[in-house]
């Protein structure tokens, strides 16, 4: 068990399945001569050739068409698209083409695809080129989104992605790239569709995935330390097939629950949690579910505005404690 | 339209009373202005607006008691329904959610850390000639075998409501702590715990003595008194002290002649700088307050908080000061009493217990105290226990100073004695620790210059 970052984790697992794999192969913008925005394909195109590691132009919606057609085929490619921002140029390919074949076409064709796009605001990157809409095709049937927090899933995950023959939207994190994690060697996949239980707890349950997941994990051990707080905190892993037992036997123990997501509040991955609750353990809840989110703006530039719009541990805090109240649990 | 709330004013405030409304109906309100004096468990405070507007509505009358949440008015820009005066369409603490259908739609507050605001319509006031729950209405709860016999809808929640009903427990019968007054998992706890204790089926021994079981302390020769915020806090905190922090005591006897001396000397002194103007004046409770708290700065292992799993060291020295009220008790606060004259501790508790019998002390006058003091002295009180303030670790109960034979030098001679009784925390503090301390107490007691020092 070696401690790697995220972004080491990703580049070691798209090797070993182009490796494994002849029929793996990654496609994307500035991935091979330039070895990616992020540095996650370094090295590959030298390794693998162009033919296996292809620099596309800037034309998003035509080179997933092409992934699209090359997975219908019998290949496995693996776009990469620069952020999520842009995958909303290829949206039509993504949810009019990749995620209806299969069922349109009675079953004739899979198209075993994996789009690999970073989210998440905090770097400064303006409204535009810090949105997180994974909620946007977790919404869509035919696809699945997978949105690992740890380094571990970042490898577990990628290569079940791989691995799968449904289109996958495998959504990575900017500020997740350089975290540091144990990840397990050697062969290690990732079963899609089930949480996990990051930290066990009996007092409250967080839900969270991706980054926020990583930071409710953090004010989950705080809680515990200083004020003898036992938080539960279920990390989602993947949002479509969503892990809906886990999370609904975790409140059925704590009575509680509070979702910490970086996306906006309205329509948000939180209201699915919170209505999953209400469904699922009606009878266990004891105070309201509550949601802690982006501010509803676009992503302010400006540095101490763009800290006051997203997410944070403070907030998170400042919920748990209301819950906490709310239920007399502090006396 | 922006709704008053009953506020949280305490740190253990959970319902509030309006003592009275400073505005009427159809009053101008500016942000800022005083609506009306809050009845907390411990004081009585002005509750300010947070909107401008017109004072549309007055909800709960002077004199009704609410849970924390609660709305208690409406602000409005005037042309909205309140018009007439407010006792039309004020409704009686205890119904504050009306059976009417609206009542039911009406959404929890909004729940996100987002700037989200509702901007849910306040409920119309019931029309005055309706009553709140006209015969036939029976449907208007949902579930009327959990909402109670009663028929007006009881706040609760899910996990309160299922408990409940497999405990067969009638939920109008509870009282309900959550915000706005919702019953949540512990008052469930606690009433099934009553009712068992209750129970003469429980095989509990007859030690468990409730009111209700005691036909001898009711009827004609018994006046009923009901209980005010501070006598039921008072109760309950000193309880738990009791139950749960194990006391022992030391008592020792003070030689309070330099005490006394010193006391007349520093007031004579004060009347001769004070020229015309009333001359300040110190007590010998004063001067134990400054010894009490130049003892905690060289002895800081007694000013500490035992919390179950760690022991708290407090860094500053706050010392409560007993004072008693018509009808309870409140322990107000001379925050960092080692750094203050014996003046200005004189000046303070002076103020504090004034406005303490008022009834209008801010919370923060009378929380975080680290020690505290309690002196029966000035009712002739010899000597006598007193139950530890919760989370201190000890108080020291002082009795009177009065004129006793001692022995000086080998001879008896007619001095003045004092006894004083530290009540220790055995979880935080041990025996010998505590001596030490009560000795070096003392020392500063008899001696008491080295207090000024």
């Amino acid at each position: 068990m070696a401690v790697i970052t995220y972004r080491q984790a990703l580049h070691d697992t798209l090797r070993s399945e182009l490796i494994r794999d002849p029929n793996v192969f990654l496609m994307g913008e500035e991935i091979g001569v330039f070895e990616g925005s992020y540095k996650i394909t370094a090295g590959l195109l030298t390794e693998f050739g162009p033919e296996r590691v292809r620099d596309t132009p800037i034309a998003e919606e035509g080179f997933v068409g092409a992934a699209i057609g090359a997975a219908m085929l019998g290949l496995r490619p693996v776009v990469e698209i620069m952020t999520i921002n842009f995958s909303i140029l290829a949206m039509d390919q993504i949810v009019n083409h990749a995620a209806k074949i299969h069922a349109m076409f009675g079953g004739q064709s899979r198209v075993p695809m994996v789009i690999r796009t970073p989210g998440g605001g905090g770097q400064q990157l303006a409204a535009t080129h810090s949105q997180n809409i994974e909620v946007w095709y977790a919404h869509v049937p035919g696809l699945k989104v997978v949105v690992p927090a740890t380094p571990a899933d970042a490898k577990g995950l990628l290569a079940a992605s791989i691995r799968d023959d449904d289109p996958v939207m495998f959504i990575e994190n900017l500020a997740l790239y350089n975290t540091k994690g144990e990840v397990p060697d050697g062969e290690y996949v990732t079963e899609i569709g089930k949480a996990a239980v990051m930290k066990e707890g009996t007092d409250i349950t967080l839900v969270s995935y991706s980054r926020m997941a990583a930071v409710a994990l953090d004010v989950a051990k705080r809680l515990e330390d200083d004020e003898g707080v036992s938080a539960e905190v279920v990390d989602l892993r993947s949002l479509r097939p969503l892990d809906r037992d886990t999370i609904i036997n975790s409140v059925k123990k704590t009575g509680k629950a509070v979702v910490l997501e970086e996306d906006w509040l309205s329509y948000g991955v939180g209201a699915e949690i919170a209505a999953t609750i209400q469904e699922g353990a009606f009878d266990y809840l004891d105070a309201p579910v509550r949601r802690v989110a982006a501010a509803e703006v676009p992503l302010p530039y400006a540095k101490p505005l763009e800290l006051a719009a997203l997410p944070d541990a403070t907030a998170l805090v400042k919920v748990i404690h209301e819950t906490l109240d709310a239920t007399r649990f502090r006396g | 339209m922006p709704e008053v709330f009953m506020p949280r004013l305490s740190d253990t405030m959970q319902e509030g009373t309006v003592s009275t409304w400073t505005k009427n109906v159809g009053d101008r309100v500016e942000k800022g202005d005083v609506l009306a004096e809050i009845e907390t468990d411990k004081a009585t405070m002005e509750l300010e607006a947070y909107d401008s507007g017109v004072l549309e509505r007055i909800v709960v009358d002077a004199g009704k008691t609410v849970p924390i949440g609660e709305v208690i008015a409406v602000i409005g820009d005037g042309t909205g329904a309140g018009g007439g005066t407010g006792t039309g369409a004020a409704i009686s603490a205890g119904e504050a959610t009306p059976a009417a259908p609206a009542a039911d739609a009406q959404p929890e507050p909004p729940v996100s850390a987002a700037p989200a605001t509702t901007n849910a319509t306040p409920v119309a006031p019931a029309t005055p000639a309706a009553p709140a729950t006209p015969a036939g209405a029976a449907p208007v709860g949902g579930t009327p075998s959990i909402n109670g016999s009663a028929g007006k809808t009881v706040k609760a929640s899910p996990l309160a409501r299922a408990m409940a009903r497999d405990a067969g427990l009638d939920l109008s019968t509870v009282r309900g702590s959550g915000p706005g007054g919702r019953i949540v998992r512990a008052d469930v706890q606690a009433a099934i715990a009553a009712l068992g204790a209750a129970s003469p089926t429980t095989g509990a021994p007859a030690a468990a003595w409730s009111p209700t079981s005691a036909p001898a302390f009711s009827g004609p020769d018994v006046e009923e008194l009901p209980l005010n915020n501070v006598r039921r806090i008072t109760a309950k905190r000193l309880t738990e002290s009791m139950q749960q922090a194990p006391h022992f005591y030391l008592t020792r006897v003070v030689d309070a002649d330099e005490l006394v001396t010193a006391r007349a000397k520093i007031n004579e002194g004060l009347a001769a700088i004070a020229g015309d103007a009333t001359p300040a004046k110190i007590s010998v409770n004063d001067v134990i307050v400054k010894a009490v708290a130049t003892a905690l700065r060289a002895h800081p292992e007694v000013n500490v908080s035992y919390t179950g799993e760690k022991l708290l060291r407090n860094r500053r020295i706050h010392v409560g000061v007993a004072v008693a009220l018509p009808d309870g008790l409140i322990v107000p606060v001379i925050r960092d009493a080692d750094t203050l004259t014996i003046t200005q501790i004189s000046a303070q508790t002076r103020d504090l217990a004034t406005r303490a019998r008022a009834g209008k002390l801010k919370p923060e006058e009378f929380t975080g105290s680290t020690f505290s003091v309690s002196n029966l002295g000035m009712f002739g009180i010899d000597q006598f226990t007193a139950v530890i303030n919760p989370p201190e670790a000890a108080i020291l109960a002082v009795g009177a100073t009065k004129q006793e034979p001692v022995v000086r030098d080998g001879a008896l001679a007619v001095g003045h004695t004092m006894r004083v009784t530290l009540s220790i925390d055995h979880r935080a503090l041990d025996g010998a620790t505590a001596a030490k301390f009560l000795a070096d107490l003392v020392s500063l007691l008899e001696n008491p210059l080295a207090a000024l020092a």
